[in-house]
């Protein structure tokens, strides 16, 4: 088995915290490589420059299994297999975790994890307040998945959903219209504001929304006689509105035969038009970083400033230079140094996480936390929607992050603070830890019953040859990693006082190391 | 009036005070008060979820012919004036003086989730905010007087939850309710997370010493605010499985008479829970009594619920009065709607109802409600409201009156908006006045 000598990775960890520096080498132990902080790039080099400018002291670098585990969860929202760990940690090459970024993002999960992130965003839900129901949920939800598979340029995307018209059925991209509870066309600005400008239109000056507002004021709605069809246009027959004007403050001339969304678009993907590009890449930083360069990611404004202005113009060129390639700007990201900081702080001054000295630590999202313990021990989830009538039931197996509607759901994401997709702002994802989930994680009968009958984990407990080895697979599989020595030492002392009782001390360890922040928390 | 600080949170502001404190200790530290005068300190609510039919509850209406009343034609006359009750809630028509009833509810609203909504926020469906429930407001501002030490959850459902639209709205997670789970008419009333069968607290405290002694991340990063906030949550829970503040829970302390007079079933169990959790301090209990959405063979099922319901109601009432919380605890009886007042003779429904929202009942009683009282009045066929409309705003407002919340608060919200506790007259909602009538 490629896994087995397993001393490898240990060694390299027992090195790693050799070398540690100020943290005491047993704290750091598998969190922390030995390396030296190194550029690796454009990234690096411009974040670097504001440590130094501003006297931070940075964390130490990421250990592979830290990174391993950080890549999976970040990338594609799904834990690494047992053989996917052992063999990444068994690997001496040195490009090794360039390859791993590359593989995960050509994997089937990427446009599943990002359509949901995307969806979010978007607000693809059946009901209330959003109405977009079932059927144009679907087709919205399938030309988000498909977009990001294809990785579609991204400002040709945006062209798509701002300047559709057609059927929600036919025409997926005017569900963006339809995703927002009011039909007026200041909501429908807030909407286009919030989505691709990262802007907060509510708080802006009244004339100034008012201005954005006229050119979404001729967008029509119409039923058609087959049940539930829609379709939004280019209505003419509305006057054009006086007063548009962009939020830069310049001033549009409209004419009455020009569909006023298109004219805005083209203000919007101008070249030279940072707000949008700078949206792009700040959201992506955000998702993959846990906090914007301009933080809140959604709240972009001049009074609201970059905490690195340097760093997020790279981007945007870079997003710019490649022809709106997402996934260029996600391989920047990932492949940086500052991507692959350890969480473990060394200055604990708010400029230090503001500038990413460290990698923050957050709560695994509801679905991504879900979906682990299922991969975990081989179990399913029911997710159903009781609304609208009759009700949606999805397919046993089916992942949490791959259901299309937020209508679908069940009580653990919804306690887990899956956003209710109300308004697409990024604060409506709560990943805070409450007393409640603390209590279901520990000692629900859902997760208790998945661990308890687990036909995977008996499986795995049952086969190994010595002692450790059931012990090193229950950890590839919940902490991606193998156990510290001190850590064997514990187990196997708690494996020996239940002596009686084999199966029930695995289950033991399987819900420790299930309730640890290392499970519950990317780090 | 009192003078209320504006809250406007932003997020990382909300994630401050939500990394200090969790859901079980709502309302701690935020500079929000109730005002003081309130007479009532709690909120039963039973949810009737689904939308009972009010000609066959508390407004009957025996003499609009039997395509309307069905077999119901024997009303209980009872000793408030002009208020009879369906034929299978004796026990409830006994208790009369206790209660008022509200038989002129009304929002026009035809279909569950809207009406939900419409009925546990007072807001209108359909706008851009999604606002919390009675429940998530009277929690942000009485939870933190919290029960026990304020371990026990503000807000607390027996023993499903009733779904995204009728929670906390916008407002933080801390505020949702916690939903029991489990049954207590079992043998042992297994809340999801504080009682777990099979599991003995031997072995609860071993595997959490495993687990302490196995969290290597939490030790490496102690003083982080996240990780410290994932200990506390820890500590907390574990006072519900293992400490006094989960003995709430345990019906088994109490009588079995009194389990008995409560009823065995899930919903007569789910009032005596309510009752004791009352009783330890907790401000908001909903019972989430499902079963009424009754398209197909309404007289049926009503056979079949409506004696369960009575002894159950009526056995709350009775005991909470009998141990002096009914002064200072509302109980509120309702559903989002009533049921079509003509009945579906023909297939497929067999003697069904549908939704009917232009009228429908609701009861109150205790925590400063006068009780033997009706107010407002349906048509001859209960289609319509014929006297005294009353709103869901009005009904709410006048719940937090009671408890001494400020209607004219603001609710904090993450865009920074200025809402208040019951919509102002600018917003368009419909209001008719507060219960006067019944304060």
């Amino acid at each position: 088995m490629i896994w087995e000598p397993g001393i490898l990775p240990l060694l390299v960890s027992f090195l790693a915290a050799a070398f540690a520096g100020t943290i005491p080498e047993d704290r750091a132990a598998p969190f922390e490589s030995a390396g030296p902080i190194a550029s690796h790039g454009r990234i690096d080099e411009l974040t670097f420059a504001r440590w130094k400018q501003l006297g931070i002291q940075p964390s130490g670098p990421c250990s592979d299994e830290v990174f391993l585990r950080r890549a999976y969860l970040d990338v594609i929202g799904t834990l690494p297999t047992p053989d996917e760990a052992a063999q990444f940690l068994g690997d001496a090459g040195s490009g090794k975790r360039g390859a791993l970024i590359d593989r995960l993002l050509a994997r089937d999960e990427f446009p599943d994890y990002w359509a949901l992130k995307w969806s979010d965003l978007l607000r693809v839900k059946s009901e209330f307040p959003i109405n977009l129901w079932p059927n144009a949920v679907q087709a919205y939800y399938r030309s988000i998945h498909t977009a990001i598979a294809a990785n579609l340029p991204y400002d040709r995307w945006a062209r798509q959903l701002l300047d559709s018209s057609g059927s929600n059925f036919r025409v997926p991209e005017v569900n963006f219209y339809r995703a927002i509870p009011s039909r007026d066309p200041q909501a429908i600005a807030q909407a286009v504001a919030l989505t691709w400008m990262g802007a907060r239109a509510s708080q802006w000056p009244k004339p100034r929304l008012e201005g954005m507002a006229a050119f979404f004021s001729r967008v029509g709605y119409k039923s058609t006689s087959e049940w539930k069809e829609e379709i939004v246009y280019f209505d003419f027959t509305q006057p054009t509105r006086a007063g548009a004007v962009f939020p830069d403050g310049r001033a549009a001339r409209l004419t009455p035969g020009e569909d006023p969304r298109e004219v805005f678009t083209a203000w919007l993907l101008a070249p030279g038009n940072a707000w949008f590009a700078s949206n792009a890449v700040n959201r992506i930083w955000y998702w993959l970083l846990g906090r914007g360069i301009v933080q809140e990611p959604d709240d972009i404004r001049p009074d609201n400033p970059p905490a690195n202005p340097e760093l997020l113009g790279y981007l945007e060129r870079e997003l710019v230079a490649s022809h709106y390639d997402l996934r260029h700007i996600y391989r920047l990201i990932l492949n940086s140094q500052v991507y692959q900081m350890s969480s473990i702080p060394r200055d604990s001054r708010a400029q230090a996480a503001a500038n990413f000295a460290s990698y923050p630590v957050r709560r695994l999202d509801a679905e991504t936390l879900i979906d682990a313990i299922c991969q975990i021990t081989g179990t399913a989830e029911d997710y159903s929607s009781p609304i609208p009538e009759p009700f949606t039931y999805l397919p046993e197996n089916q992942r949490a992050t791959t259901i299309p509607d937020g209508s679908i759901g069940s009580a653990f994401l919804d306690m887990f603070g899956r956003p209710p997709r109300d308004t697409g702002l990024a604060s409506e994802r709560n990943n805070t830890i409450t007393a409640e989930q603390r209590l279901h994680l520990l000692n629900s009968s859902h997760i208790q019953v998945k661990i308890q009958q687990s036909v995977k984990l008996r499986t795995l407990v049952q086969a190994g040859r010595t002692p450790r080895e059931p012990v090193e697979r229950l950890y590839l599989a919940i902490l991606s990693r193998y156990p510290t020595s001190q850590e064997w030492q514990t187990v196997a002392a708690y494996f020996q006082a239940s002596k009686a009782n084999r199966w029930q001390a695995a289950t033991d360890l399987a819900w420790a190391l299930i309730n640890s922040a290392e499970f519950l928390y990317r780090h | 009036m009192d003078k209320i600080p504006i809250l406007q949170f932003s997020r990382r502001d909300a994630l401050r005070l939500l990394g200090t404190g969790s859901l079980l200790a709502a309302g701690a530290g935020i500079p929000l008060r109730a005002k003081p005068e309130g007479k009532a300190k709690a909120v039963i609510q039973i949810w009737m979820w689904g939308g009972p039919s009010h000609t066959d509850t508390f407004d009957p209406k025996p003499s609009a012919g039997y395509d309307y009343r069905g077999p119901f034609d024997k009303p209980i006359a009872t000793k408030t004036a002009g208020l009879e009750i369906n034929e299978l809630m004796p026990l409830v028509a006994a208790q009369s003086r206790q209660y008022s009833v509200i038989r002129s509810m009304t929002h026009g609203i035809y279909a569950h989730e809207t009406a939900s909504y419409a009925v546990q926020t007072g807001r209108k469906p359909g706008e851009r905010l999604v606002y919390p429930c009675t429940g998530a407001v009277v929690s942000l501002f009485k939870g933190k007087d919290g029960a026990a030490g304020n371990l026990i959850p503000p807000y607390i459902v027996l023993t499903q939850p009733q779904g995204r639209f009728s929670e906390n709205g916008f407002l933080p997670e801390r505020y949702r309710p916690f939903a029991t789970g489990g049954d207590p008419a079992q043998a042992r009333f297994a809340v999801e997370g504080i009682v777990a069968p099979g599991v003995s607290d031997q072995r609860q405290k071993d595997r959490r010493q495993l687990l302490h002694q196995l969290n290597t991340l939490e030790h490496a990063m102690e003083n982080d605010p996240s990780i410290k906030a994932l200990d506390q949550a820890e500590r907390q829970a574990y006072e519900l499985i293992l400490g006094d503040a989960g003995k709430v829970f345990d019906l088994a302390e109490e009588k079995d008479e009194m389990r008995d007079r409560y009823g065995r079933n899930t919903f007569g169990q789910s009032c005596l829970a309510a009752r004791r959790l009352v009783e330890r301090g907790v401000p908001y209990v909903t019972i989430n009594y499902g079963g009424w959405d009754t398209h197909v063979q309404n007289f049926q099922v009503m056979r079949q619920k409506l004696p369960q319901m009575d002894k159950g109601l009526a056995a709350l009432l009775a005991d909470l009065s009998d141990r002096g919380l009914l002064d200072s605890t509302i109980v509120w009886w309702g559903g989002e709607f009533g049921r079509t007042p003509k009945v579906m003779w023909e297939a497929p429904w067999n003697g069904g109802r549908n939704h009917w929202g232009a009228c429908f009942c609701a009861l109150v009683a205790g925590g400063g409600f006068q009780g033997g009282r009706v107010v407002g009045a349906t048509d001859a066929k209960g289609e319509e409201v014929k006297d005294r409309p009353v709103y869901p705003a009005d009904l709410i407002g006048t719940i937090y009156e009671l408890l001494g919340i400020d209607l004219n608060a603001r609710l904090p919200n993450p865009q920074g908006l200025d809402l208040r506790v019951i919509p102002t007259a600018a917003e368009g909602v419909p209001m008719a006045g507060r219960l006067k009538e019944l304060v």
